[in-house]
C-alpha cells in the first residue's frame, strides 16, 4: 500500500503504541502534522520546545513507556536541546521527532535550516537523518527499540520535508537489524559465584540503589535480596522509589545532601552492592577516600560504566532484574544486627539534628512544607521538581513508598523541569494526584506552559517555594565565597497574578497557620492550582558534602539553641 | 602509552563523525585514525591509535563506548598481539639532479620507491611501521622535505589470532573470551 512519509510516520508511532505526543508545528514538519488529523494520537501543543522535550521525559518516567516530542527544523529543534541532553543524562527513553529542510537544501543554509544530527550526536543514544520516506518506517521503528532496550535514552529522528510528502510502499517491519546493537542481559555463572563469595564474607554491607532499578523493574527483586541477605538499602536521588522509605532497611538519600547516617554507612562498609547506579560525583564524595574498606560489586547494564569512577571488584554487566533473579538463588539468608545498630546510632544522632524537630518559629520553611505536602497527599503523589535547594528537600522528605513516582532532573540538573515535566506525568497517570515542587527561579524559566496546563485541563499542582534567591547558588555562596552574594538576588513576579493571568488559581502562602487549609484548597480544586510559599529565605539544604570533601565529612545544620 | 584498536563499523554517512566525536568528548586523544572498505560492502574498519594514560582501564572504557555507538559492530584491542602495522608516507623532497642518487640510496635501503621526479624535487613513497617511517623522515630531512602527508596506522593481527576483547555480551562475544574485568585492577 503506498503512503505519503508523512502518513508512515503516524502508522508507525500508532503501532508503537504512542497515544500523546509533544509538539510544536513549523515549516519543516507541517506534512507530519497534516497527516496527524487522520490518526488517534493526542497531540499537546505546548508553549516552548523545550516544555515539549521535558513533558515528553515526564510521561515516559511516569508511565515507563517511551515519550514522543515534536519540533521543526533550525530553532523548534534547537529549543529541544535541553531536553535532550536531560532526558540522556537520566536514560528516559524519548524519541525526539524534529523537521528538516528538503534533502536537496541541506547544507545550503536553506532558511531555518539547522544540522541537527550534528548538535545532539553527543546527547542522544542514537539520531538518524532521513533523507527519503522509504526510510521512515525502518528508522521509527529502530529508534522506539534503541530507546527503551539496554540502557534506556533519548532517539531523535531528523526527517527531510520531501521525506514526509513523498510516497513510497508502506510496509511495517517485522524485526530491527542492528548488528552493532545487542545490549548484553545476563552475568555468567562464575562472576555471579565471585559476588555470593564477597557477600558470603561481607560484615557491612550496603546496597547503593540507583536508576536502573526502577528502569529495569527490580523493585521486587531488590526487596527480596535485601531482605534475605538483611543488607540497608541508600539511594541516590534517581533510585527514590525504588524501595519503599519507610522499610526499616531503608537509609533514604546518599550523597551531597544525602543523610548523614547513610554516607557514614557507606564509609564505613565493607561491601558495596551497586545497583544500576553510576557513582556521579554528586554520591561519592572525592574518590580517594570513598568506602575505603568495601569491596564493590556492580551490577550495570551499561559495559562504559565498569570503572569508570569507581574500580569494582565484580563487575555484573546485564539486566538488574535478570542478573538479581540469578543472584538471589545463590545467597543464603544473613543477619546483620551489628552492622544495623551501628547505623541506627549515627540515625539517632542525625535526628537530633533534624528539622523536623524544630519548634514552630512562624516561618515558612520548605522542608517543612514538603512534608506538609507529603502528609496531605498521604505520601502517594507523583512528585516532580526544579533544580535547586527545593529539590533536595523534596528528594529529603517526601518520602516515597513506589517507583514512578519521583520525577527530577538529576544528572543534567535542568532549571525549568518541574512544571512541563508534571503536565506530561499527568498524561500518564490522569488518575493520580500530581505536585511539581518549583523554586521562583526554575519556575519562571519555563512558566508559560501553565496556558498549555489549562488547554489541556491537565490537574497538576504547583507550589513554588519562593525565597527571593536563586537558593542553591546563595547558599554556596555562603558557604564557599565568604556570602559575597553575585547575581542571586531574584525578583520575582506576582505568581499569583501571573497564575491568574493564565486563569489558573491560585494562593499565596505567608503563615504557617494557613499551609495546612492552603494545601488541602488545592488539592481539591479541579486542573491547575499554583501555590506560592513565601518561605524563610536563607535557609540551607544540611547536612552537605563540599565539592572535593569526603563523603563523611558533611556541613551539618547547625544544632538549634 | 598508545593503545591501538581496530574497529569494525557500518558503512553509513556520518560513522566517521560518531566514532571521532566520541573520543572528542571522553576526552581521549586520538593519535592516529585510519579507516576504509572492507571485503564488505557494509562494513568499513577503522585503526585508531589512541594515548591511553591509564592502561587496560582506558582501553575498557574506550571499546565499551565504542560499542555504545550503534553502528560499532566489533572492537579488538591489538596493541599487545602479534600483528602486522603499516603506515605509508608520501614525502616529497626538494633536490636537483647532483643529489638525486643520494636520494634513491636511502629509498633502496628503506624499501621505499621514488614515485615522482621533478626538476628541482622528488617524491618518495615509503610504507612500514611508525619507526621506519620516522627514521626514514630524519635522514631525508637534511636533504629538505617541502611536503608530507601519511595515511595513519593500519594494523591487522597475525594468522588467526585475535585482538583483546574486554567488552563481553555486545555482538555475540561471551564472557570466556574476553578478558576478565576483575583481574584490571590497577
Amino acid at each position: 500500500m503506498k503512503k505519503k512519509g508523512a502518513e508512515i510516520v503516524w502508522e508507525c508511532l500508532v503501532r508503537e503504541g504512542v497515544e500523546v505526543v509533544f509538539g510544536y508545528p513549523g515549516g519543516a514538519n507541517m506534512p507530519i502534522y497534516d497527516a496527524m488529523l487522520n490518526y488517534p494520537v493526542h497531540h499537546v501543543l505546548v508553549r516552548h520546545e523545550q516544555g515539549g522535550a521535558h513533558m515528553a521525559d515526564g510521561y515516559a518516567r511516569a508511565s515507563g513507556k517511551v515519550g514522543v516530542a515534536m519540533a521543526t527544523s533550525g530553532p523548534g529543534a534547537t529549543n529541544l536541546v535541553t531536553g535532550i541532553a536531560t532526558a540522556m543524562m537520566d536514560s528516559v527513553p524519548v524519541v525526539f521527532i524534529t523537521g528538516q529542510v528538503a534533502a536537496h537544501l541541506i547544507g545550503g543554509d536553506a532558511f531555518q535550516e539547522t544540522d541537527v544530527t550534528g548538535i545532539t550526536l553527543p546527547i542522544t543514544k542514537h539520531n538518524y537523518l532521513v533523507t527519503r520516506a522509504d526510510q521512515i518506517a525502518d528508522t521509527i521503528r529502530e529508534a522506539f527499540y534503541i530507546a527503551r532496550s539496554g540502557r534506556p535514552g533519548p532517539v531523535l529522528i531528523d526527517i527531510c520535508k520531501n521525506a514526509q510528502v513523498e510516497s513510497c510502499e508502506f510496509v511495517y517491519p517485522e524485526d530491527v537489524k542492528l548488528p552493532g546493537y545487542q545490549p548484553v542481559t545476563r552475568s555468567p555463572r562464575s562472576l555471579l559465584d565471585q559476588a555470593v563469595g564477597l557477600i558470603e564474607r561481607a560484615k557491612k554491607p550496603i546496597i547503593l540503589c540507583g536508576h536502573g532499578v526502577i528502569m529495569s523493574k527490580a523493585e521486587e527483586e531488590l526487596m527480596q535480596f535485601a531482605v534475605k541477605t538483611q543488607t540497608p538499602v541508600a539511594s541516590t536521588l534517581l533510585g527514590l522509589g525504588a524501595f519503599p522509605a519507610s522499610h526499616p532497611l531503608s537509609l533514604g538519600m546518599m550523597g551531597m545532601h544525602g543523610e548523614a547516617y547513610t554516607n557514614m554507612a557507606i564509609q564505613n562498609s565493607d561491601l558495596i552492592l551497586a545497583f544500576g547506579m553510576r557513582f556521579d560525583d554528586r554520591v561519592t564524595g572525592t574518590l580517594k577516600t570513598y568506602a575505603p574498606r568495601a569491596r564493590k560489586i556492580h551490577i550495570e547494564i551499561d559495559p562504559s560504566e565498569i570503572h569508570k569512577n569507581v574500580f569494582v571488584d565484580v563487575p555484573l554487566v546485564g539486566d538488574l532484574k535478570t542478573v538479581l533473579t540469578d543472584l538471589i538463588p545463590l545467597v543464603d539468608e544473613y543477619e546483620h544486627d551489628e552492622w544495623l545498630a551501628e547505623i541506627q546510632g549515627w540515625k539517632d544522632e542525625s535526628d537530633s539534628r533534624s528539622i523536623m524537630n524544630w519548634e514552630d518559629d512562624g516561618k515558612l520553611y520548605v522542608a517543612h512544607l514538603v512534608a506538609d505536602i507529603w502528609k496531605a497527599t498521604g505520601g502517594n503523589a507523583i512528585v516532580t521538581t526544579d533544580v535547586g535547594q527545593h529539590q533536595m528537600w523534596a528528594a529529603q522528605y517526601y518520602q516515597l513508598e513506589k517507583p514512578n513516582r519521583w520525577i527530577t532532573s538529576g544528572g543534567a540538573g535542568t532549571m525549568g523541569f518541574g512544571l512541563p515535566s508534571a503536565i506530561g506525568a499527568w498524561f500518564a497517570a490522569k488518575d493520580q494526584e500530581i505536585w511539581a515542587i518549583a523554586g521562583d527561579g526554575g519556575f519562571q524559566m519555563t512558566a508559560a506552559e501553565l496556558t498549555t496546563a489549562v488547554q489541556e485541563g491537565a490537574n497538576v499542582k504547583v507550589a513554588i517555594m519562593n525565597n527571593n534567591f536563586l537558593g542553591m547558588v546563595r547558599q554556596w555562596q555562603e558557604f564557599f565565597f565568604e556570602k559575597r552574594y553575585s547575581a542571586v538576588n531574584m525578583l520575582t513576579p506576582d505568581f499569583v497574578k501571573l497564575a491568574e493571568a493564565h486563569g489558573v488559581p491560585a494562593r499565596r502562602v505567608t503563615k504557617r497557620e494557613e499551609v495546612d487549609e492552603a494545601i488541602e484548597w488545592a488539592r481539591k480544586t479541579e486542573g491547575p492550582v499554583v501555590l506560592e510559599f513565601k518561605v524563610e529565605q536563607e535557609d540551607a539544604v544540611y547536612p552537605m558534602v563540599p565539592q572535593g570533601a569526603a563523603l563523611h565529612e558533611m556541613i551539618r545544620r547547625p544544632v538549634k539553641a | 602509552m598508545n593503545y591501538t584498536f581496530i574497529a569494525l563499523v557500518e558503512n553509513k554517512p556520518g560513522v566517521l563523525n560518531r566514532v571521532a566525536s566520541l573520543f572528542r568528548r571522553r576526552n581521549f586523544n586520538i593519535e592516529s585514525l585510519a579507516v576504509g572498505r572492507t571485503d564488505n560492502p557494509d562494513v568499513s574498519r577503522m585503526t585508531i591509535v589512541v594515548d591511553c594514560p591509564n592502561g587496560n582501564v582506558d582501553a575498557h572504557r574506550i571499546e565499551a563506548n565504542l560499542y555504545k555507538l550503534v553502528n560499532v559492530i566489533d572492537v579488538q584491542d591489538v596493541t599487545h598481539q602479534p600483528s602486522v602495522t603499516r603506515d605509508l608516507a608520501l614525502i616529497k623532497v626538494q633536490v636537483g639532479p647532483e643529489r638525486r642518487a643520494e636520494v634513491n640510496g636511502l629509498a633502496e635501503i628503506f624499501r621505499a620507491h621514488i614515485v615522482d621526479v621533478a626538476a628541482d624535487s622528488v617524491i618518495v613513497e615509503v610504507t612500514g611501521t611508525e619507526d621506519k617511517i620516522e627514521g626514514m623522515i630524519e635522514l631525508l630531512r637534511p636533504i629538505g622535505i617541502v611536503e608530507m602527508v601519511r595515511t595513519g596506522q593500519v594494523s591487522m593481527t597475525r594468522g588467526v589470532t585475535d585482538g583483546v576483547r574486554r567488552v563481553a555480551g555486545t555482538n555475540g562475544n561471551r564472557y570466556e573470551d574476553v578478558l576478565e574485568l576483575a583481574e584490571m585492577a590497577p
